[in-house]
C-alpha cells in the first residue's frame, strides 16, 4: 500500500507543474496588469516600466515563472496591492472557511447522495424509486445560486430560524454551534447538486452490480437480502462511486464561488469574485493555484480510497 | 454499390424514425421537449410580441408586483417591465448556453478525433493537456479564464466552453480509438483517401450519436453556468441583461421585492430542467445498452407466476423430483418460455448429467430450481420442484433461503466472476457457513479452512486470506466447491463446473467432485455440454434440446444406444486422442442435414 501512495504521489507532481504553468501563463497574459493595479491612476509608462524591472516583470517569461515558482516554495506568493497584504495570509484565511463550508457539503452530499441511490435501486421502480428520481431531476437542474436566495427567504427572512449570512454573528456567538448555524444554509444549497449527481450514479452503479455473477453467489449461498444488497453488492458500487465523490468535491469547491456570494461566506470564492472584479490578479493567481492544488490532492486520495477498497488495483 | 448505398440510407432513415418515436414514448422527455419548444418559441418571437421594451426605464413606476396593471410580472427597480426583461433574458441566456456548448463541441470532438486517430505523440499531448483542464475544479478555470480576459457576456461564454471542451474531448477519444482500427477505416485507408478525409467520412458519422449523447447532457449545465457567471457580475454587462445577470441585480432587493430575483431564478430551472428531461431522453435512445432496459434490479427469487395450480407433491424416494418446469423469459410484453416441461429426480448419493449445447435451457433449468433465475426478465410459469417432499415455490422466501447453501449448494461455471473480488476467499467460505450455523468468527475461520484443505489446496493457511485474483483458475474452483460444502448439503448442483478450466484441472476438479460425492453420500447434478464429462461421473444421464429433455436413462446404456438424432450428434462430438482428421468426417455427415 505504501508503495503504491508514492507512486501515486509522484504521478501528482507533473500534474501540479502543469496546473502552475497554466495559472502562471494565464495570469502573464494580460499585459502590464501588475504595474497598472499597483500604480492606478499613476500609471504612466515611465512608472510601469520602472515597476516592471523592480519586481523583475522585465525579465524573459520563462525565467518570470521560476522566479515566482521559486518564490511560492518559499511561502512568498507575492502581495496583494489592493488588499495591501500579503496573498498567503489572506487565501490561507479565506481557505479555511472555504474548508469547512465545502467539506460540511461533501459529507451532506455523500451520505445522502448514496442513502438515496442505494435505497433507489433496490426499490427500482417503486414509489421511493420515483421519489428519489423526482428531486435527483429537480436538484441538478436548480441554479444553486438562486437556490440559495429561495433559503434566505424562507428560513432567515420568513420563519426567522437561520441566520441570512456570514460565518458568525456579528455580535456575541463565535462559538462553534454559531458556526454550525450559519453553516446549515450554505452547505445544504451548495450539497444539492452534488447529492442529486451522486444519487443518480449510485443508483446506475447498484442496478450494474447487483447483476453480477457473484451477487447470484451470495443468493445461492443463502444468505438474507440484507446482506447481499449492503454487504456484497454496496461494497462492489462503492469501487464506482468513490471517484464520482471525488469529482464532485471539484464542483463543491467551484460551486462554493457561488454560495459563498450569495451567503457572504468569508471564504476563497467570494474572495476570487472580488479580486476578479478589482483585477487584483496576484490574488486571483494564488487562489486558483491553492484550490487547484487541493483538488489534485483530493483526487489522490480518492485513488488511494479505491485501492484500499479493492485490492486489485493496488499494482 | 448504388442499390446497397440506397437500402442503407433507407435503413437509416427508418432508424432515425423509430429514434423520434422511441423518444416520443419517453413522457418526460417529451414533457421536456413542449416546455423547451415552448420557451423557445417566445423566445425566438420576442421582437414581434407585444412586450414593453425590456430597457424602458420608467423611475415612478418601479417594483410593482406581480400580476399590476400593465405588468403581469411587475416591474424592477428601474421601472423596466419584468417579463418583457425576462423574455429577452431567456434569449440571450438560450443563445449563449447554445453557443457555449456548439464552440465546446467544435473544438473537443476535434480534439478527440484526432488523438484518437493519430495515437502516439499527438493523442499523449493532446490528452495531457485535457487532463490539465480537468485537473482544475470546474468553474474555477472559467473564473481564471474571465478573470484573463475580462468581464463581459462573450469572455463568459468563451470561458464556458473551454472547461467544457474535456468532456467532449475525452467521450470522442474514447470512441475514435475503437473505431480507427476498424476494417471499415483500413479500407478507406488502402483505397488512398487521405487522413482527413478518412476522419470526416468514415469515423465522424460513426462518432456522431457520442458527440450529441454529450451535447445533449452538457448544454443545461452550459446555460446554467454562463447564467452562474453573470449572477456573479461576470458576464453579461448592463444594460445587456441575461438570466443571471437579472438575478444578480434583483439579488440587493432579496428583502423588499423578491420577485425580481425570483422569477429569472424560476425561468433557468424550467429551462434547465426541460433541456436535461430532453437530455436523458436522447441519451436513453441513442445508447443501446440503455435501450435494451436491460438495466433492472433482479429479485432475490425469482417469480413464481403457475399457468396451473401445482399438482401435490407425490411421495417418491427421490430427494429432487422436478415435475413439468416452464422457466420463461419476458422479452418486451411477450413471455419466450426457455424450459419446457421438464421433468427428473434425483436419488440420494447418485450423480445425474444434464447435458445439451450452449441455449439448451440446462443452466436456467438448474437455476431455476432454488428460484435463482435472474427475475426479471425470469419467471417460473409453471410445474413443481420437490425438495424433501415439498415444493420450492410454494415456501417463503425465507424458507427457500433456507435450503440455499444448506440442502442445496451451487457450484457455478466462471469462478471469476462467480467469487466477491473484494473478500478474501476465506471470507467467503466462513459466511457460507455463518449464513446457516451460529458460530463464531474464529470458528467459521478455523472451519473455511479445514474445508480448503479438504477440497485439496496446499498451505489453506497462507491461502484462506487469498483474493481471488490471486489464486489460479482450478485454486478458484476449489474454492467454489468448498463453499459448497461448507453445510454439508445433501445435492450439489454443479453449472459447468470446469468449462472455464484447462483440460488438466477438469479432470482434477471432477475427480475431487466424484470422491467427495462418494465419501458424503451427496447427490450430484451435473449441468454439461461434454459427453465425456457424463460418461466419466455420472450415473445417470438427461438429454436436453430446446429446452425439453428429449432423452434420458442410464449412461451406459444411453452411450450405447442412443436413440434420439440429438444425441447420437453429441455423442459424435467428443473427440478421440489421435482420431485426427476422422473426427471431422464422422461429425461432418450428421450436422450436413438442414444447411444450403
Amino acid at each position: 500500500m505504501g508503495g503504491y501512495i508514492l507512486k501515486r504521489l509522484a504521478y501528482a507532481v507533473p500534474v501540479i507543474i502543469g496546473l502552475s504553468i497554466i495559472v502562471f501563463g494565464i495570469m502573464a497574459a494580460i499585459p502590464g496588469s501588475t504595474a497598472l493595479a499597483i500604480l492606478g491612476s499613476f500609471a504612466t509608462p515611465e512608472n510601469v516600466e520602472r515597476v516592471n524591472r523592480e519586481l523583475g516583470l522585465d525579465l524573459p517569461i520563462w525565467q518570470q515563472y521560476f522566479v515566482w515558482v521559486g518564490n511560492i516554495l518559499q511561502g512568498d506568493f507575492g502581495h496583494s496591492y489592493i488588499l495591501r497584504r500579503p496573498v498567503l495570509d489572506e487565501i490561507l484565511e479565506r481557505f479555511s472557511a472555504t474548508l469547512i463550508l465545502a467539506g460540511a457539503s461533501l459529507i451532506l452530499c455523500s451520505i445522502f447522495g448514496i442513502l438515496a441511490g442505494v435505497v433507489s435501486a433496490v426499490r427500482q421502480f417503486g414509489w421511493t424509486d420515483r421519489i428519489v428520481t423526482f428531486f435527483v431531476l429537480i436538484g441538478i437542474s436548480t441554479p444553486a445560486f438562486w437556490l440559495g436566495l429561495l433559503f434566505i427567504l424562507i428560513f432567515a427572512v420568513q420563519l426567522r430560524v437561520l441566520p441570512a449570512s456570514g460565518m458568525y454573528a456579528v455580535y456575541g456567538g463565535g462559538d462553534l454551534p454559531d458556526l454550525l448555524r450559519h453553516l446549515i444554509l450554505p452547505a445544504v444549497t451548495l450539497a444539492i447538486v452534488a447529492t442529486g449527481v451522486i444519487a443518480r450514479l449510485t443508483r446506475a452503479a447498484m442496478l450494474e452490480v447487483l447483476r453480477q455473477d457473484y451477487v447470484r453467489t451470495a443468493r445461492a449461498k443463502g444468505l438474507d437480502e440484507r446482506k447481499v444488497i449492503y454487504r456484497h453488492a454496496f461494497k462492489a458500487a462503492l469501487v464506482s462511486i468513490i471517484p464520482v465523490i471525488g469529482i464532485q468535491a471539484g464542483f463543491v469547491m467551484g460551486g462554493a464561488v457561488y454560495i459563498e456570494t450569495v451567503f457572504q461566506w468569508p471564504g476563497i470564492g467570494a474572495m476570487l469574485v472580488n479580486a476578479i472584479s478589482t483585477r487584483d490578479i496576484i490574488l486571483v493567481q494564488g487562489g486558483v493555484l491553492l484550490v487547484a492544488t487541493t483538488y489534485v490532492l483530493i483526487n489522490l486520495l480518492t485513488d488511494v480510497a479505491q485501492a484500499l477498497l479493492d485490492p486489485r488495483l493496488k499494482t | 454499390m448504388t442499390q446497397a448505398l440506397a437500402t442503407t440510407s433507407t435503413s437509416v432513415s427508418t432508424a432515425r424514425l423509430s429514434s423520434w418515436s422511441l423518444l416520443l414514448n419517453n413522457r418526460l422527455a417529451t414533457a421536456g421537449l413542449i416546455i423547451l419548444t415552448v420557451i423557445g418559441a417566445i423566445a425566438l418571437l420576442a421582437p414581434w410580441l407585444p412586450i414593453p421594451n425590456p430597457n424602458t426605464t420608467l423611475p415612478a413606476n418601479r417594483l410593482q408586483p406581480i400580476l399590476s396593471d400593465g405588468h403581469l410580472l411587475g416591474t424592477d427597480h428601474l421601472g423596466r417591465d419584468i417579463l418583457s426583461r425576462l423574455i429577452w433574458g431567456s434569449r440571450v441566456s438560450i443563445a449563449v448556453g447554445v453557443s457555449a456548448t456548439l464552440i465546446a463541441a467544435l473544438v473537443g470532438s476535434l480534439i478527440g478525433l484526432v488523438s484518437g486517430y493519430a495515437r502516439g505523440t499527438t493523442d499523449n499531448v493532446l490528452m495531457r493537456g485535457i487532463d490539465m483542464i480537468m485537473a482544475f475544479p470546474y468553474i474555477l478555470l472559467a473564473l481564471a479564464i474571465v478573470a484573463v480576459l475580462g468581464p463581459g457576456l462573450l469572455n463568459a461564454l468563451y470561458a464556458i466552453a473551454i472547461v467544457n471542451i474535456p468532456f467532449f474531448a475525452r467521450n470522442v477519444r474514447g470512441i475514435t480509438v475503437g473505431l480507427a482500427s476498424r476494417e471499415f477505416v483500413d479500407a478507406a485507408r488502402l483505397s488512398g483517401k487521405t487522413h482527413a478525409a478518412i476522419l470526416f467520412t468514415e469515423v465522424l458519422p460513426n462518432v456522431l450519436p457520442v458527440i450529441v449523447i454529450t451535447m445533449s447532457t452538457t448544454v443545461g449545465w452550459m446555460i446554467l453556468e454562463t447564467a452562474g457567471l453573470s449572477f456573479l457580475g461576470l458576464g453579461a454587462q448592463p444594460p445587456q441583461a441575461d438570466l443571471g445577470s437579472m438575478l444578480g441585480e434583483g439579488r440587493r432587493l432579496l428583502f423588499t421585492a423578491p420577485h425580481v430575483s425570483i422569477i429569472p431564478g424560476l425561468m433557468i430551472f424550467a429551462l434547465v430542467m426541460s433541456i436535461n428531461l430532453l437530455g436523458d431522453g436522447v441519451r436513453d435512445v441513442l445508447d443501446p445498452r440503455l435501450r435494451a432496459g436491460d438495466l433492472t434490479r433482479p429479485l432475490s427469487v425469482t417469480r413464481v407466476k403457475r399457468k396451473t395450480a401445482p399438482a401435490p407433491v407425490e411421495a417418491s424416494d427421490a430427494i429432487l423430483d422436478v415435475r413439468g418446469l416452464e422457466t420463461s423469459f419476458q422479452r418486451g410484453r411477450a413471455t419466450v418460455p426457455a424450459v419446457k416441461g421438464v421433468s427428473f429426480a434425483l436419488r440420494k448419493g447418485e450423480c445425474m448429467g444434464l447435458i445439451g449445447e450452449s441455449g439448451s435451457g440446462k443452466s436456467v433449468t438448474a437455476l431455476s430450481l432454488l428460484g435463482l433465475v435472474a427475475s426479471p426478465p425470469g419467471v417460473i410459469t409453471d410445474g413443481t420442484v420437490a425438495i424433501e417432499g415439498e415444493d420450492v415455490f410454494s415456501r417463503s422466501e425465507t424458507g427457500i433461503r433456507a435450503l440455499r447453501g444448506a440442502k442445496v449448494a451451487y457450484v457455478f461455471q466462471d469462478p471469476l466472476t462467480t467469487l466477491h473480488p473484494l473478500y478474501r476467499v476465506g471470507e467467503q467460505i466462513a459466511e457460507a457457513i455463518t449464513a446457516h450455523q451460529r458460530i463464531g468468527k474464529g470458528e467459521a475461520r478455523a472451519r473455511a479452512i479445514a474445508l480448503m484443505e479438504q477440497v485439496g489446496i496446499r498451505d489453506a493457511k497462507d491461502r484462506v486470506d487469498a483474493y481471488p485474483h490471486e489464486m489460479s483458475g482450478g485454486q478458484r474452483q476449489r474454492i467454489g466447491i468448498a463453499m459448497a460444502l461448507a453445510n454439508d448439503p445433501d445435492i450439489i448442483i454443479a453449472d459447468e463446473p470446469t468449462t472455464a478450466l484447462d483440460v488438466t484441472v477438469q479432470a482434477k476438479i471432477l475427480d475431487l467432485l466424484q470422491n467427495l460425492r462418494k465419501e458424503r453420500g451427496m447427490a450430484l447434478l451435473l449441468i454439461t455440454h461434454d459427453f465425456g464429462v457424463v460418461a466419466q461421473v455420472c450415473d445417470r444421464v438427461a438429454v436436453m434440446k430446446d429446452g425439453e429433455i428429449v432423452e434420458a436413462g442410464e449412461t451406459a446404456e444411453l452411450l450405447r444406444a442412443p436413440q434420439h438424432p440429438y444425441t447420437q450428434k453429441l455423442i459424435a462430438c467428443v473427440p478421440e486422442l489421435g482420431q485426427g482428421k476422422a473426427f471431422l468426417e464422422t461429425v461432418r455427415p450428421l450436422f450436413a442435414e438442414g444447411k444450403p
